[in-house]
């Protein structure tokens, strides 16, 4: 038992997840049941093992797609009976909510803790609804945060500010257009092995070209695919994963950061705050980037990719272009299987914890026709500009 | 149509100083330092000696992206939006719009100037290029 870092002390035992649908005619309730069942079961507990429930960013409270179950309901639903729970936006990005649960087990406030995530955000655009739009999210006059300072200038969605990341990375680095286009289409490759995947159609250099261009430098490929779906993962304190049904995942070290809370000021626009979440986990761990076996990274967008893997260690800074040249180091025979179930850009956007699912996954050995060769150790990181998390995992 | 910001004690300098031709960004009587978005505090020194101070309106563009989505039904042609920093200071910068040129003559580092755009009670600056 390491005491410095108490993470190590925790496990996943279990994972779940509800279809993806795009859209789902299942209610995000409905959703939300069938993956925490799902994980429950995989870990071979039953609902009255579990004692600590949480999610990022928990119940927004106003019919939003982005969130509309929280820890309260999950708890209430499913008759737990829960020493701890919690949720809250203002964290270290979607992983923050494994992160709580981690850190609930290592103060010993839960020995088994649910953490999951569902978001409708595909019924949500199918029903017409705006709650997606920025414009309409506050009143008339906007005096949000952070939003007041964007949407006077007609910044109304996040893939503007990330564009001018891409133009800036481009512009330092000489990143090309191939190599961003590099990251959807390995997603598309891996999403055609994976039967849950919402994009399954082929996708050719050209394909990925002549698709609309949002912001440039990026098109609609670079952006993540709405869906409706939950996933779920348990949580066990390790000494009580040993005689559980799968064997233990540990979480080898967990590292979160919030630089600059302004999407304008991130010190370095070409880095953001991955670099210090990947370092605050680094420094928790012997394992090195060279351990990695597969890397699960945000794609909300392509270049937010490109820039964890940077951030990382996983190639050098400012060399995530020529990393992912051609496509080989990052497909599931290469050196570095990257966002192996399709990722968010054709898996479907899951927010965060789809990365972890896979993770899981691909270390059970369960990833059917999508699975890599043995691995051992998987990275998962969630998050761009100021807000960014990354966990480690490793098989015993 | 552009979505107008609430405006309040500390954001009315700068929503408003172009009215008379003024962008004012809030700055530090004790440290001297500039920051932005204006708050009652420096984030620098912790000192509540804060006033908003008239720059020269200069600065370059950082990075930039043409917007070719319509977010809202008034969309009609792409536009440019840029993170810009002023002279005044490294670091002192803000999201803003490049306008009176074409998007593609629009370049990273490029020296950019303020101009004011009237709407009711707010004057929100943005950028042209510089002479």
């Amino acid at each position: 038992m390491d005491t410095r870092f108490l993470e190590k002390n925790v496990a996943i035992t279990g994972i779940g997840q509800s279809e993806v649908g795009r859209p789902s005619s299942r209610s995000a309730m409905q959703l939300t049941v069938d993956a925490a069942l799902e994980a429950i079961a995989d870990a071979g507990l039953d609902p009255k093992d579990i004692d600590g429930v949480c999610s990022w960013p928990g119940d927004n409270s106003n019919g939003s797609s982005f969130s509309p179950v929280g820890p309260l309901s999950v708890m209430t639903m499913l008759g737990l009976n829960c020493n701890w729970f919690s949720g809250g936006y203002e964290a270290a990005g979607p992983l923050a909510g494994v992160m709580n649960g981690v850190m609930a087990i290592a103060s010993g406030m839960a020995n088994h803790v649910l953490v999951f995530r569902t978001i409708t955000e595909s019924s949500n655009r199918t029903s017409g609804s705006k709650d997606q739009s920025l414009a309409a999210k506050s009143g008339p006059r906007d005096g949000n945060f952070m939003w007041q300072w964007c949407t006077p200038f007609n910044v109304l969605s996040v893939v503007n500010i990330t564009a001018m990341y891409a133009a800036l990375h481009m512009k330092t680095y000489g990143t090309t257009p191939e190599q961003l286009a590099q990251i959807a289409l390995t997603t598309r490759r891996n999403a055609q092995l994976n039967p849950k995947a919402v994009m399954r159609k082929p996708m050719t250099m050209d394909d990925y070209f002549a698709s609309k261009m949002i912001s440039t430098p990026l098109r609609m490929f670079d952006c993540d695919v709405h869906c409706d779906a939950s996933t779920a993962i348990v949580l066990s304190r390790r000494d009580m994963a040993k005689d559980l049904r799968q064997p233990p995942i540990r979480i080898e070290a967990i590292g979160a950061a919030m630089n600059q809370p302004y999407l304008w000021d991130q010190v370095d626009l070409t880095a953001n705050a991955m670099p210090d979440a990947a370092n605050a986990m680094w420094a928790r761990t012997d394992l090195k980037p060279a351990d990695v076996d597969t890397a699960q990274l945000y794609d909300g967008f392509s270049i937010l990719t490109m820039m964890w893997l940077e951030g990382l260690g996983l190639c050098p800074k400012g060399g995530s272009g020529a990393f992912v040249e051609g496509g080989s180091r990052i497909a599931l025979n290469g050196q570095l299987p990257l966002n192996t179930n399709g990722g968010q850009l054709s898996g479907g956007r899951t927010h965060g914890m789809g990365y972890v699912h896979e993770a899981c996954t691909q270390l059970w050995g369960r990833g059917g026709e999508r699975q890599i060769r043995e691995p051992r150790v998987a990275v998962c990181a969630a998050g761009g500009g100021p807000l960014a998390g990354s966990l480690l995992l490793a098989k015993d | 149509m552009r979505k107008l910001p609430l405006l309040s004690a500390e954001t009315r300098p700068f929503w408003t100083g172009g009215e008379v031709g003024e962008l004012r960004m809030h700055r530090c009587e004790d440290c001297s330092r500039f920051f932005h978005p204006p708050a009652p505090i420096c984030r620098h020194c912790s000192s509540l000696n804060v006033t908003p101070t008239p720059v020269s309106g200069r600065g370059r563009v950082v990075t930039f992206t043409i917007n070719h989505q319509a977010w809202t039904p008034e969309f009609t042609e792409p536009y440019v939006v840029a993170i810009v920093e002023l002279e005044e200071q490294a670091g002192l910068r803000f999201l803003s719009n490049v306008v009176n040129c074409s998007p593609e003559a629009v370049e990273i580092g490029m020296p950019v100037t303020v101009v004011f755009e009237n709407v009711e009670d707010v004057w929100i600056p943005l950028f042209e290029r510089a002479a």
